[in-house]
């Protein structure tokens, strides 16, 4: 077994990888790019575990026996709604695997110091942060925002050790800074992402996929391996991406929304503003079904509340038959409806409605002045116009949804309270808004069967 | 043994690469991407791989054995999920119907 082996192997490997995500241009051929992802990976360990350094293999291949059944069993197991929270878990596994290998290499006396500890650290916050975005997501712990005084302060702290004890540590050497070095990376992560919000969410699983990128980057470094910088790279411009388009569609700065906090402050005096003096017209599921059957265009937007209420198969249903009736039903989907990007297109999927017939936001926007209703299905503030008037309001200046310039607007929501922003939306008391009060799934197995009914 | 600055520099050009690659994902597949990069991710195995390879049984080699195992959970998990979220995209008049 030579190197130039190696290497080609490596570079195959690499080319794969690069391919696998070519892939996922389009949906056509994003099933063989994961194919060829799967066919990359298979290619890397086959080639390292050739290498003659190699010379115990038992207890790797029980090791990846053991993993890969676990994988593979959760992620046969898991609901499409707990998607996010998977792939924090799974995030956070790949931060834990980079620490235990910089932690082993250390232990077998390697001299690369530096690029150790850096692999560990990215590791590490991301294995503690992704713990809690798992816990929240999962609702073992509050989504809220957890602030406290001074927090800011105590994450700069915490940096600035992190810098002084990773200089020290790669000057002299000592293995007891390392240790140190691991439980305050630990802390740091667990701060990071304490403070930050559920809405928010979107943007830390992205920010957290980009670590794992980069943690890989370190290890590369540290063993000197090309691929994983490669692969590191890639996939920390993909998660470092991601963050970006999310974090776009809600008008923020990756800062603010790692500062945290959001959503707590404004809440209270804006509820009492415009609450008492107007009133929404409420609406039956009967009157919905008999509006949108003779209706020419239906533009449906599903938010995260229709993903909680699992009303995603029925809907598909009530679009089914809207179709039979001659109605042109198209979806519209916000960036960051759902708690990771592409969420509610997943879900979609999952109850079977083509991929054709959902729209982005920019695909649809100017549609919804040819709409005869839009149905919007437990989503609140990617329709609120206010992001586009009210300069005073937290969510100015975020890209929406226009439902307001369709004919009528039914919106399926529980009450009036305002989305996660804590924003009321003056949608509600528009004269073009009908409300449907109630349960998502209900409301629209209602409207289903009040169309099947003639 | 490559050196740090070619190194420096593979890093540079694949950041490159993937700012390309990825821009050219569609939205819509923005949930695969995260598993799938997730997956891949798991490349760090050749390096848990390396230390647990080892014939004495140390600290180093039980730290690389644990590394393979979360590696594995995260590049089989990560690749089935995509696997499974990309069933589910489906086009217009396809006749299959799958759960």
């Amino acid at each position: 077994m030579n190197s130039a082996f190696l290497s080609v192997s490596y570079l195959l490997s690499g080319v794969l990888f690069i391919l696998a995500i070519r892939g996922l241009a389009s949906p056509q051929t994003a099933r063989r790019g994961n194919i060829l992802g799967m066919l990359g990976m298979a290619v890397a360990v086959t080639a390292t575990l050739m290498l003659p350094e190699i010379k115990d293999i038992f207890w790797i291949l029980l090791m990846l026996l053991g993993g890969g059944l676990v994988g593979i069993f959760s992620a046969l197991k898991v609901r499409m709604t707990a998607l996010p929270q998977m792939v924090a878990a799974f995030n956070g596994l790949g931060g834990l695997a980079a620490v235990f290998i910089s932690a082993a290499e250390i232990a077998a006396g390697s001299p690369a110091h530096l690029e150790a500890s850096l692999g560990m650290l990215i590791g590490a916050v991301a294995f503690s942060g992704s713990l809690i975005a798992f816990a929240k997501l999962q609702g073992i712990m509050p989504p809220k925002a957890i602030v406290f005084a001074g927090q800011q302060g105590i994450n700069l702290f915490f940096v600035l050790a992190i810098i002084g004890v990773t200089a020290a540590y790669t000057i002299n050497g000592d293995i007891e800074l390392f240790e140190i070095l691991v439980c305050l990376s630990i802390v740091l992560g667990l701060l990071l992402i304490l403070p930050i919000g559920g809405a928010d969410m979107p943007v830390v699983i992205s920010v957290l996929n980009a670590y794992s990128g980069w943690a890989a980057v370190g290890i590369g470094f540290s063993l000197n391996n090309v691929l994983m910088i490669i692969v590191g790279a890639i996939v920390g411009a993909s998660g470092a991406i991601l963050s970006y388009i999310m974090t776009k569609a809600m008008n923020r700065s990756l800062l603010s929304v790692m500062l945290g906090g959001f959503g707590l402050e404004k809440t209270e005096d804006r509820q009492q503003n415009s609450r008492d003096r107007k009133v929404a017209k409420a609406g039956n599921p009967q009157d919905a079904a008999f509006i949108m059957e003779n209706a020419n265009k239906v533009i449906i937007v599903p938010g995260y509340g229709m993903a909680v209420a699992q009303a995603q198969h029925v809907l598909k249903e009530m679009a089914d038959d809207l179709r039979k009736d001659g109605v042109e039903v198209k979806y519209a989907i916000h960036p960051v409806a759902g708690r990771m990007p592409g969420h509610m297109n997943v879900l979609l999927a999952e109850a079977n409605v083509p991929y054709e017939d959902v729209y982005e936001l920019e695909e649809i926007n100017r549609e919804f002045a040819s709409a005869d209703v839009a149905y919007v299905i437990g989503a609140n503030d990617v329709t609120n116009p206010l992001a586009k008037t009210d300069p005073n309001s937290p969510i100015y200046g975020m890209p929406v949804l226009e439902v307001e310039k369709a004919r009528t607007v039914f919106f399926v929501k529980r009450s009036l309270g305002t989305g996660y922003s804590g924003v009321e939306n003056p949608l509600f008391f528009a004269d073009n808004t009908i409300m449907l009060y109630g349960d998502a799934k209900k409301v629209t197995e209602e409207i289903v069967s009040a169309l099947e009914q003639k | 043994m490559t050196d740090i600055w070619t190194l420096l520099t593979i890093l540079v050009l694949a950041c490159f690469v993937g700012y390309f690659v990825v821009w050219g994902v569609t939205p819509a597949l923005h949930s695969p991407l995260m598993s799938v990069s997730n997956a891949i991710s798991g490349i760090i195995i050749i390096g848990a791989l390396i230390t647990a390879g080892v014939a004495e049984m140390n600290t180093s080699k039980i730290f690389g054995l644990i590394a393979v195992f979360l590696a594995s959970v995260n590049i089989f998990g990560g690749f089935a999920v995509s696997h499974r979220m990309l069933l589910m995209f489906k086009k217009k008049k396809s006749p299959e119907e799958k759960k």
